[in-house]
């Protein structure tokens, strides 16, 4: 049981930033824009995050008094300061109506060039480790089973995520914004002619992206990566890149796909310390290759209409209406 | 023999000024030059090591690439580095291209690179070699090897496109971490060809035994002490093929027809699905063969990390493949350019910065890139406000004449219209 619950609460630290970057790719190509710069929008706001933190906890403040509190600003920093990289992919792909796939790449090669730049520059370091480790938000042993694998050892980045992540979904589905965004995506000419701001929305959708990126990008060092942040997010927005496509471009099929993805995932570095999976004797490897192989085989089994929106990736041109 | 001359550079000159793609390719280097000079200037005011003055000595390394290390002979062996790394560079852009031009997106470059390690290492550790012959015999096979191991693995997301209709985006990141576990597995436990410097991080490994290893017909004795090998004459010839099936054969008709319109070919009665599997094969054969080509050298040793990680030529591959606009010949340009802005990067530690900002430089040059389309239409309008200009002088010449004469006089107007006709070349590029 104990192993169990060990392996529930790591998939669900792994499995949250995964959700939220998804989320992030899925307003992005729901707008119209495929957004292949989610790793790049990580590492960039996990950067800024990250060096906002160490600039509080250098300093004395109120901040350094209150880390949970310093937490949750060091997300909204990089949620914003992600917001403000994936400005350049839209301005690119939607005013410029460049190409978005290698807008995308570019952004992806720049954001861990600037890291390193700047990291070698003023810490002369290949990495930005901060002062201090984040804690835990809660943690409370004597937890039944269920409630223990949300509230034991918890990251106050999983109840954030989770809660961006219900509520924008919402929001993408039913509120009036949310379904002209939805629109955009499918088919811009038709929802030009009612009257939407086509260039608006995919401004609006592609933000959005950038912001639930970086908050993605923080949630990830904080937990995964015990502080330190790195010029590599290691594949993590690719992999959200996939669960996104996984869910169907759904954000139900998203949460889904993150959680098992992640459960899948979190077997493996485990394997080593749980006597069931010692006593198969298989090596790590086999473990790590499960979960990629599982998606391919889900895919193939359940293989739907797929709900990719109509109009991604084409630069919107009022001339085609 | 002078009229020769003067007519061959007016040729070239024309095709510098008609080519928007090209010219507008130029331009985004330039500006992200002027970029990577903006941050230096930035940095230098923070910091104590560099001056602003450096920042300008800066740039001039980046532009001269391996021409900053002070000697000739470390130039020569610069330079030679300098072709070596950007042949895989080339392989993968290739890859990316082609796979583009059919309309898949194959990000999974970097696990078909990763099997043709794991092919071409394979084959050359255990195959036994006695003499040069042999090795030669064992290097070919290596890299059929490496190929066709990269083509399986690009094989993958093209079959399960083409019969499930499967993003293949998706398939390709799966595979990719697929193949990284599988290479790191396998090299753990081939503990017979793995030499001992089996270190924390990486494999260490002698490529070559007796000789299988990439000929090298005397480059290295020009580039004395690089790595250079007969490797990119390879490189560019395949391109020079990929380039004629691409644009003189059928079957690369079908395969773009199948990129520009999935239906509309099917309707003309092509194969789609056979073309999507082929393109993807051919796609993952070249990745492979860019492993071959880095892995199969004779002069050093050379590792695979142990962790299971994805090489960064997968991914810069998108990025050279872009910057020539997928086009073959022109990726074996940005990709040496590639390398050669970074090589200058590694001098830039001399004047105070260090050589990440060769990086930003390069990200900024293909995101600036992607802009081709606006960047020509701005040429576009450009030379159409020059030309009315020109037509507005002409016009008042034509005034001046009787009326009746009028349209006889319009028609050397045309046809210098005619010569640079910058609209219908841009219909072109756009489209390609």
């Amino acid at each position: 049981m104990d192993n169990l619950l060990l392996i529930l609460q790591k998939t669900l630290i792994y499995a949250i930033p995964l959700l939220i970057v998804a989320l992030g790719g899925c307003f992005a190509e729901r707008s119209g824009i495929i957004n292949l710069a989610l790793e790049g929008e990580m590492i960039f706001g996990a950067f800024i995050g990250a060096l906002c933190v160490r600039m509080f906890q250098g300093a004395d403040g109120y901040l350094l008094a209150h880390p949970q509190l310093m937490f949750l600003v060091a997300l909204l920093i990089s949620g914003i300061s992600g917001a403000i990289f994936s400005l350049l992919l839209s301005f690119a792909s939607v005013k410029l109506k460049a190409d978005q796939t290698i807008a995308g790449t570019a952004l992806n090669l720049l954001a861990p060039a600037i890291f390193v730049t700047i990291c070698l520059a003023f810490f002369n370091q290949e990495k930005l480790v901060m002062l201090d480790i984040p804690k835990y938000a809660i943690k409370n042993s004597e937890l039944p089973f269920i409630l223990a694998i949300f509230f034991d050892k918890a990251y106050l980045s999983t109840f954030v995520c989770i809660a961006l992540f219900v509520v924008l979904s919402i929001w993408l589905y039913k509120s009036k914004v949310g379904m002209h965004l939805r629109a955009c995506g499918e088919h811009p000419q038709a929802a030009n002619s009612v009257g939407i701001n086509v260039f608006k929305m995919r401004y609006l959708g592609t933000t959005i992206s950038g912001f639930l990126a970086g908050v993605g990008g923080y949630a990830f060092i904080a937990a995964s990566a015990a502080g330190t942040a790195e010029s590599s997010v290691g594949g993590m927005g690719f992999l959200a890149l996939a669960i996104m496509i996984f869910g169907n471009w759904n954000p139900v099929g998203i949460a889904l796909g993150a959680l098992l993805f992640g459960f899948l995932k979190c077997v493996g570095p485990l394997s080593g310390q749980i006597d069931f999976f010692k006593n198969l004797g298989l090596p790590i490897y086999f473990y790590n290759i499960i979960p990629y192989l599982i998606v391919i085989i889900v895919l193939i089994i359940s293989r739907k209409k797929s709900g990719c929106p109509k109009a991604e990736g084409q630069p919107y041109d009022k001339g085609q209406r | 023999m002078l009229n020769k001359i003067s007519s061959f550079f007016k040729k070239i000159w024309s095709f510098f000024k008609n080519n928007n793609s090209l010219l507008s390719s130029i331009i985004s280097i330039g500006v992200g030059l002027v970029f990577g000079l903006i941050i230096m200037i930035i940095i230098s005011f923070f910091t104590e090591d560099a001056s602003i003055f450096d920042a300008f000595a800066g740039v001039g390394r980046l532009i001269i690439g391996p021409f900053s290390s002070g000697s000739a002979r470390s130039l020569l062996s610069n330079f030679g580095d300098v072709i070596f790394y950007s042949v895989p560079l080339i392989m993968t852009g290739l890859s990316v291209a082609i796979a583009y031009k059919t309309g898949l997106f194959n990000i999974g470059a970097a696990g078909q690179y990763v099997m043709g390690t794991i092919g071409c290492l394979l084959v050359a550790l255990y195959l036994p070699t006695t003499n040069r012959f042999s090795g030669i015999l064992v290097w070919l096979l290596a890299f059929l090897a490496g190929a066709a191991l990269g083509a399986i693995w690009g094989m993958i997301p093209g079959i399960l496109k083409a019969l499930f209709n499967i993003n293949e985006v998706i398939i390709c990141i799966m595979t990719n971490w697929i193949a990284a576990n599988i290479c790191t597995w396998l090299f753990t436990n081939c503990t017979s060809i793995i030499s001992k410097e089996n270190t924390k991080s990486a494999f260490l490994m002698k490529a070559y035994a007796a000789g299988n290893y990439t000929p090298k017909l005397g480059l290295d004795k020009i580039f004395n002490g690089s790595y250079i090998d007969m490797g990119i004459f390879l490189a560019i010839a395949i391109a020079i093929v990929i380039f004629i099936i691409l644009n003189k054969t059928t079957f690369g008709y079908e395969l773009k027809a199948c990129g520009s319109n999935r239906e509309a070919s099917r309707y003309a009665g092509l194969n789609e699905k056979k073309n999507i599997i082929l393109s993807m094969a051919i796609a993952g054969a070249l990745a492979g063969m860019g492993a071959c080509f880095y892995y199969l050298n004779s002069t050093e040793f050379k590792y695979s990390s142990q962790y299971a990680s994805l090489p960064a030529y997968g991914f810069n591959g998108i990025a050279s493949a872009f910057l020539a606009n997928c086009h073959p010949i022109g990726i074996i340009f940005s990709s040496i350019f590639i390398r050669w802005i970074n090589n200058g990067g590694e001098f830039l530690t001399g004047v105070g910065f260090n050589r990440y900002i060769a990086d930003i430089v390069v990200a900024v040059i293909i995101y600036l890139a992607g802009f081709t389309r606006f960047v020509s239409e701005l040429i576009v309008k450009y030379r159409k406000r020059k030309e009315k200009e020109v037509s507005r002088i002409d016009g008042k010449v034509i005034e001046y004449n009787p009326v009746k004469d009028g349209p006889k006089q319009e028609e050397p107007v045309d046809e210098k219209d005619k010569e640079p006709n910058p609209e219908a070349k841009e219909e072109v590029t756009s489209n390609g």
